[in-house]
């Protein structure tokens, strides 16, 4: 006890006596680190710029009139024509369509499972958590072509049905990882207290362990939108008409078809893009949150 | 209140619906694949029964590519290893130790983990054009005009060149699984380090390092598992080519199932790179169990 006290003395003397000193010491490195800090930024973020400059240029100064710099005329008809001829907004409608009802449907499947495996009592709770957990470390590849057969037996294919299945299934050993470590996390009074009360187990999660959830749920939202959005295999192989395309598919095929006028192409990049960073800005603490409790407890 | 928790009706709808997906569309599918593996089927006549035939023609005395795909496949593994995992945690330990602007650098840098594969693929695909693309550009106004190349064209360099992006995106993601783990240790260890007068790369190296092995270990695993999964990039970029230097066990058995038609030999390939992936997670748990035991 009369060495931690020590040690706390120390430690105060120390603080007190080296404050200046180490305050100066501070600066000189702190601003190497920062400049060093700022140049991987630069390497980062670089590439996005480019794109989003190069998406207002037309052809002439992308091919080598002016290919680092600021457009002479930013070309807004570059949009336009991505969003019309070039089909970017069907697709845009088409992710959104699938994205959205992945995310609704995976996320109550997952509050409904999580919630059964932690807080019911039933013999197969932990196997079934187990089952679910072994799902992350599945390559989804390997599920592909039976996947593809399965899906054209029940006439599906070529429907948004076709993609969101895979994606909820997908979707759901993380989001049951997830849910369920915060789950764990939140004391049982509350439910213990609404059974006294005379609450059935539908009232019980419904009216009291849902809205508990809406931290957690955002995080499995945003972790189920990432793996969505921009998935590229299941979309290109499941999905061959260009009415259902999304995003990923369309502009590849957009991209694919030696079209002569790239500022459009590079203009629905941007805006298959654009949605990710908008929700991912003002929520990028909640992502990085969701992921680091994620980590830590995993 | 355990009579309502052992309501069984509750628990099966609670429960059913999940478990009925995810065996439909994950579990069956896995269990059909390792049978296809067993076939020699093009998809639309009859299947014949060939047992581990595909394997053997898999691995002895390969002609198709498939082993050097896998060679491939574990450069990659390396180079994240070693290029990716040490990057991220050089800029995690800069960033946990408190600096100005920690929450802007730490949101830049996971800014191209969210952005699409095609959108990253198709950049660079502009980057490394070799008449007007930044990459030989760059090259040539600094004077080292001889090193332009086209560099998704040359079989030499298409390899390399598909890995730069898929390094690139994901530094970000293991920098903040890092940078999550560091914030968890206590200041007061760094703080008695400091009155023993250690540097700050003494105790980078002697006390944050060896207190955050479990998430090293998890991004070994996701870097190493992910380089053998790895399709997207190398799909958009270069197709496997030009004339297969840069394939990968998923690019070929792609091509393998949906070019090819040989579905019995295409599921043989991937069922070999789901047994890769669980096989490596173990060594890497093996692996890092070890280094823990030495230490303790």
């Amino acid at each position: 006890m009369g060495e931690v006290k020590g040690h706390r003395i120390k430690r105060e003397l120390f603080s007190k006596m080296n404050f200046g000193y180490t305050r100066k010491k501070m600066n000189t490195k702190s601003i190497i680190l920062f400049i060093l800090l700022l140049t991987v930024t630069i390497i980062q973020l670089y590439p996005l710029i480019w794109l989003l400059l190069v998406s207002f240029k037309d052809n002439a100064e992308i091919f080598g009139g002016n290919v680092l710099g600021l457009p002479r005329v930013w070309r807004i008809s570059n949009y336009m024509s991505a969003l019309t001829s070039g089909n970017v907004g069907k697709y845009l409608v088409n992710s959104v369509i699938v994205t959205g009802s992945t995310i609704i449907i995976s996320s109550i499947l997952i509050a409904t499972s999580s919630y059964a495996i932690t807080r019911m009592k039933w013999k197969f709770s932990k196997l079934t958590l187990i089952i679910f957990l072994l799902g992350m470390m599945v390559p989804i590849h390997s599920t592909l072509l039976p996947l593809f057969l399965i899906l054209r037996q029940l006439h599906i294919l070529n429907t948004y049905m076709a993609l969101i299945i895979p994606y909820v299934a997908f979707a759901l050993p993380m989001g049951i990882f997830v849910m369920t470590s915060f789950l764990e996390g939140i004391p049982k009074e509350l439910e213990e207290a609404a059974c006294v009360d005379g609450c059935n187990i539908y009232q019980i999660f419904y009216k009291i362990v849902l809205p508990l959830l809406k931290p957690s749920l955002a995080t499995v939202a945003i972790f189920t939108y990432l793996s969505s959005w921009n998935e590229l295999m299941f979309a290109n192989t499941f999905l061959n008409d260009p009415k259902f395309a999304t995003l990923p598919v369309g502009i590849m095929s957009m991209a694919g078809q030696h079209a002569t006028d790239w500022g459009p192409i590079l203009a629905g990049l941007v805006i298959a893009t654009l949605p990710s960073i908008l929700l991912y800005i003002p929520l990028s603490n909640q992502v990085q949150k969701s992921l680091m409790t994620g980590a830590v407890k995993g | 209140m355990n009579k309502i928790l052992n309501n069984k009706k509750a628990i099966f709808i609670f429960v059913f619906p999940a478990m009925l997906l995810f065996t439909i569309a994950v579990i069956l599918p896995i269990i059909i694949s390792t049978y296809y593996s067993l076939l020699d089927w093009n998809g639309i006549g009859k299947s014949t029964f060939i047992g581990i035939k595909n394997y053997t023609t898999l691995f002895v005395n390969n002609t198709d590519g498939f082993i050097k795909s896998v060679q491939n496949s574990f450069i990659l593994a390396i180079l994240s290893v070693v290029i990716q995992l040490p990057l991220a945690l050089v800029l995690a330990l800069i960033l946990a130790r408190g600096i100005k602007g920690e929450g802007f650098f730490r949101t830049v840098y996971f800014i191209p983990v969210i952005i699409s594969t095609v959108v990253i693929g198709q950049l660079f695909m502009k980057i490394y054009n070799p008449d007007y693309g930044m990459l030989n550009i760059i090259l040539k106004n600094i004077g080292l005009s001889k090193y332009e190349n086209a560099w998704l064209a040359d079989t030499k360099t298409a390899l390399f060149a598909t890995f730069v992006p898929i390094v690139w995106q994901y530094i970000g993601y293991h920098m903040l699984l890092m940078y999550a783990a560091i914030k968890s240790v206590s200041e007061d260890i760094y703080e008695a380090a400091k009155i023993d007068g250690a540097s700050a790369f003494t105790m980078a190296t002697k006390i944050t390092i060896p207190l955050i092995k479990p998430i090293l270990q998890v991004c070994t695993v996701f870097a190493v598992v992910g380089s053998f999964k790895s399709f997207d990039l190398i799909y958009i970029l270069t197709n496997g080519g030009p004339l297969h230097a840069s394939e990968v066990p998923s690019t070929i058995m792609y091509s393998t199932i949906f070019n090819k038609y040989m579905y019995g030999y295409g599921s043989a390939m991937s069922t070999f790179i789901i047994v890769e992936c669980l096989v490596f997670t173990l060594i890497i748990y093996r692996l890092f169990k070890e280094k823990k035991i030495k230490e303790a």
